[in-house]
C-alpha cells in the first residue's frame, strides 16, 4: 500500500461518512465457524468514543465521494467544492482486515456516493463485501449502504455477504425531499428496501426447514432522517418512522440533527446550532414505542405536533394523563410500570422480581435505581407518606422541573442511557 | 470484634482455595468465620488460623452443590465477585453462599436483601470491566508475527476475556499480558495458555519500538489515528461525555490517543 497515498483518502472518506450517525454492529448471528477471522454473534463492541461521544464500532467510509447527484443537506453533493477520492476495492478489503486484527473495530459500514449508476456504485460495495467473506474468511460485520434505485439482483447478493443493509430517507416528507433533492424519489428508496425485506422473510423460513440455508442481512435495515433541514414537525418525523418501522421491518431508525453544511437559501444557516436535544426527545420517543408499549399518536398527534423539549416524552404524556395516576407498584402491571415517569426497563423488572419476596417500600425503589424526583409523584408503594397534594399538570411539571434542570440543559447524545 | 471462638480459614487465593474453605465451613460446622488469602493474613493472636488446601473435589462438590440451588447467572455472579479480588470479598461471598443454602426460593433476583444487592454491584463492575477490556485491548504486530496486547484491568478478568478473544481471533497468534498480575494469555492457532514473561530489558508497554513490533504497525497505528480525528463532528463535541465513555486511566492503552 502506498503508505500516504491511503491516509489522505482515508482522511477525506471517514470525513465524508461520518454524519452518517449509525453505528451499531449488533444483531448479527454470524460466528466464527470456518476458523477465520473474526465472530459477530455476540452484543456490538464500542472500541471507542468520539469525543462528542458516539460509538466508534465500525470503519465508517465512503468508497467514493464522487456524486452524480447534488442533494442540498449533503456534503458530498455534485457542486460542492470539496477534494474528492475513491479506494480501490482491495484498498477497503486490506483496511478493513488490519484494522479488525488489531481490535479497533467490529466491522466494516461502507457506503457511497452514487457515480456513474446506481447499480455500477453498488457492484463496486457488493465486490468489497464478497472479497471479504469469501477470500479473507472475514466473520465480522458488515454493513453495506443500500444505493436507492439499485437492481434486486445485486441487492439479493449484498444480503448474503452483509449483516446490515441501510437506505436513509433523510428527509422526513415528500414535499422537503421535492425541494431540497428534487432529482431523487421516494420510490428509488423504497425499492431496495422492500427487496430486501422480503428476502429476510423468505430465506428465515427456508432456514426453519433446511438449517444449512445462509445468513441474510442477519441484523435486518436502517434508516437515517435528518432533523431540522426541511421545517418538518416531530409528529411527521415519528409517523414516518413508525410507517417505515410497521412496514418494512425495520431494526432502527436513527435521527440526525442537521449540521449546517451550506450557504444554500433553502436549508438552515451555517453556524446554526445541532439540534441535539430535540434529536435526544426523538430518540426517547423511538424508544417509548419500541420497547414501552406506547403507540406514536399518544405521543405525537394534531393537538400535540411537537414533543417538549423541557421534559422527556414519557413524563410529558403522564402530564397530559394524569388520570392514570397514582400507580400501585406493588400491583401494578408491567405495562402500567413502563408508563412510570422515571422508571426504565430495567427498574420494571427489578421491580417485578422484587415485589415476589416482599411488598416493596420507597427504600426498596430507591435501591432499585429509580429516578425519585420524577417518581415520586406518580406511584404509591408500601410507605406511608406519598405525594396526597392534589397538583396540577403546570404545577407538577414546574416541581420537578426545580429539581432536575442541570440534567436536561446537558447536551445528550443517542447514546446514552436514556431513562436512567 | 473477633473473640476467641472465631475460626480464621488462611487459603491460596485460588477460586478452588476458597470454595474448599467454604466446604470446610460446612463440614466442620464452622460458626462466624473469617476467610482470608495467605498474601493478605496477618499473625493474629485471636482466633484459631487454619490454613485450608486447595482441593478440586471439594470444591467441585461446593460447585455443584451451588448449581442445585442457583441458575448459571448466580452461580457466575460468585465468580465475578471473586475475581474482584475486592479485600474482604471472601467474607461477602460467604455469607451470600449460605443465603443460596439456606432460601427456599431463588435468591438471585433478591436485591432487597443487602449481600445479593452488595455481591450484584460487585459482580456488575467486574462484567464492566471485562467489557471494557474486550472493547479496549489493542493488539500489535510484532516482527515475529505476533499481535500483542498488554493491559492493566482493575480487577483479574483475563480467565473471563479468553473465550471472546479466542473465538474472534482464530486466524491469528496472540498474547494478552496483564502487566499488574504478571501473567497472560498466549494462543498458538489451536489452543489458549497462561503464560509468564520476561520482558526484555527497557521495554516499555506504551510505545511501540521499532526493535520490537513490525514496520506496518506503526503505519496502521497511524490510519487509524488518522481515522479515530476524522470521526469527529466539531459541532457536537461534547468532552464531559466522552470521559464517562473512556475514563481517563485507559487512554494509555489506546493508540487513538
Ligand atoms: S446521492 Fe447521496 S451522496 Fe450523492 S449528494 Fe445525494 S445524499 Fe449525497
Amino acid at each position: 500500500m502506498g503508505f500516504t497515498r491511503i491516509q489522505e483518502k482515508l482522511k477525506i472518506l471517514a470525513d465524508a461518512a461520518k454524519y452518517d450517525v449509525s453505528c451499531a454492529s449488533s444483531g448479527s448471528k454470524r460466528s466464527n465457524t470456518n476458523k477465520g477471522l473474526g465472530d459477530a454473534t455476540g452484543m456490538g463492541i464500542c472500541h471507542s468514543y468520539t469525543e462528542d461521544g458516539r460509538c466508534v464500532s465500525l470503519l465508517k467510509i465512503l468508497l467514493t465521494n464522487h456524486c452524480i447527484f447534488d442533494c442540498a443537506y449533503c456534503v458530498t453533493r455534485k457542486s460542492n467544492d470539496i477534494k474528492r477520492a475513491a479506494f480501490q476495492v482491495q484498498e477497503v478489503v486490506d483496511l478493513t482486515i488490519n484494522f479488525y486484527r488489531r481490535n479497533y473495530i467490529e466491522g466494516l459500514f461502507l457506503s457511497s456516493g452514487i457515480f456513474k449508476s446506481a447499480d455500477y456504485t453498488m457492484e463496486r460495495l457488493v465486490a468489497v463485501a464478497r472479497k471479504l467473506r469469501t477470500e479473507e474468511k472475514f466473520n465480522g460485520y458488515i454493513h453495506l449502504k443500500s444505493i436507492p434505485g439499485a437492481s434486486d439482483e445485486l441487492m439479493k447478493e449484498a444480503g448474503l455477504y452483509a449483516d446490515r443493509l441501510s437506505v436513509n430517507i433523510e428527509i422526513p416528507t415528500k414535499e422537503g425531499l421535492k425541494l431540497l433533492a428534487p432529482e431523487k424519489n421516494r420510490e428509488d428508496f423504497i425499492k431496495p428496501m422492500i427487496k430486501v425485506k422480503n428476502e429476510i422473510i423468505q430465506y428465515k423460513s427456508e432456514k426453519k426447514l433446511i438449517k444449512s440455508t445462509p445468513l441474510f442481512a442477519p441484523g435486518g435495515q436502517s434508516t437515517q432522517m435528518i432533523i431540522g433541514a426541511s421545517g418538518e414537525s416531530d409528529q411527521q418525523i415519528m409517523w414516518t418512522s413508525n410507517y417505515f418501522y410497521k412496514k418494512f421491518e425495520l431494526k432502527r431508525v436513527y435521527y440526525s440533527g442537521y449540521i449546517p453544511i451550506s450557504y444554500d437559501s433553502r436549508l438552515p444557516h451555517i453556524g446554526t446550532e445541532v439540534p441535539m436535544l430535540r434529536e435526544n426527545r426523538l430518540y426517547q420517543t423511538d424508544w417509548l414505542m419500541r420497547f414501552y408499549g406506547f403507540e406514536v399518536h399518544e405521543i405525537l398527534n394534531e393537538s400535540h405536533k411537537n414533543l417538549d423539549l423541557e421534559v422527556d416524552p414519557k413524563l410529558g404524556w403522564a402530564l397530559r394523563n394524569l388520570e392514570y395516576f397514582p400507580v400501585d407498584v406493588n400491583t401494578a402491571d408491567r405495562e402500567m410500570l413502563a408508563r412510570i415517569p422515571g422508571v426504565g426497563m430495567k427498574s420494571v423488572h427489578k421491580i417485578i422480581q422484587a415485589r415476589r419476596f416482599r411488598r416493596l417500600n420507597w427504600e426498596h425503589l430507591q435501591r432499585i435505581g429509580i429516578a425519585m424526583n420524577r417518581a415520586k409523584y406518580f406511584l404509591v408503594c408500601a410507605s406511608q407518606d406519598f405525594e396526597r397534594r392534589d397538583l396540577t399538570s403546570p404545577q407538577l411539571k414546574s416541581l420537578i422541573l426545580q429539581n432536575t434542570t442541570s440534567k436536561y440543559q446537558k447536551k445528550l447524545s443517542p447514546q446514552l442511557n436514556l431513562f436512567e | 470484634m473477633l473473640n476467641i471462638q472465631d475460626s480464621i480459614l488462611i487459603y491460596d487465593g485460588s477460586f478452588d482455595g476458597f470454595l474448599t474453605c467454604v466446604f470446610q465451613v460446612y463440614d466442620l460446622k464452622l460458626k462466624r468465620v473469617l476467610i482470608q488469602k495467605d498474601s493478605e493474613s496477618q499473625a493474629s493472636l485471636f482466633g484459631k488460623q487454619n490454613v485450608v488446601v486447595a482441593d478440586p473435589v471439594k470444591a467441585d462438590r461446593v460447585w455443584k452443590g451451588l448449581g442445585k440451588k442457583t441458575s448459571n447467572a448466580g452461580r457466575l455472579r460468585i465468580y465475578y465477585g471473586f475475581l474482584s479480588e475486592k479485600q474482604g470479598v471472601e467474607n461477602l461471598l460467604l455469607r451470600y453462599i449460605q443465603y443460596v443454602f439456606e432460601s427456599r426460593l431463588p435468591v438471585d433476583s433478591d436485591f432487597s436483601n443487602p449481600d445479593v444487592l452488595e455481591l450484584s454491584k460487585v459482580a456488575k463492575s467486574v462484567g464492566r470491566e471485562k467489557h471494557r477490556m474486550e472493547a479496549f485491548v489493542r493488539f500489535r504486530l510484532t516482527k515475529d508475527g505476533l499481535y500483542f496486547a498488554t493491559i492493566e484491568p482493575d480487577f483479574d478478568v483475563l480467565p473471563l476475556i479468553s473465550k471472546h478473544f479466542k473465538s474472534r481471533y482464530a486466524d491469528q497468534k496472540w498474547v494478552i499480558y496483564d502487566l499488574k498480575r504478571n501473567y497472560g494469555l498466549y494462543y498458538d492457532l489451536d489452543k489458549v495458555e497462561i503464560i509468564n514473561l520476561t520482558l526484555p530489558e527497557g521495554f516499555d508497554a506504551s510505545k511501540t519500538s521499532p526493535d520490537y513490533f513490525a514496520v506496518e504497525e506503526i503505519e496502521f497505528q497511524t490510519l487509524w489515528k488518522d481515522y479515530f480525528d476524522s470521526t469527529n463532528i466539531s459541532s457536537r463535541k461534547n468532552l464531559q461525555l466522552h470521559i464517562r465513555h473512556v475514563p481517563k486511566r485507559y487512554w494509555k492503552y489506546l493508540s487513538e490517543k
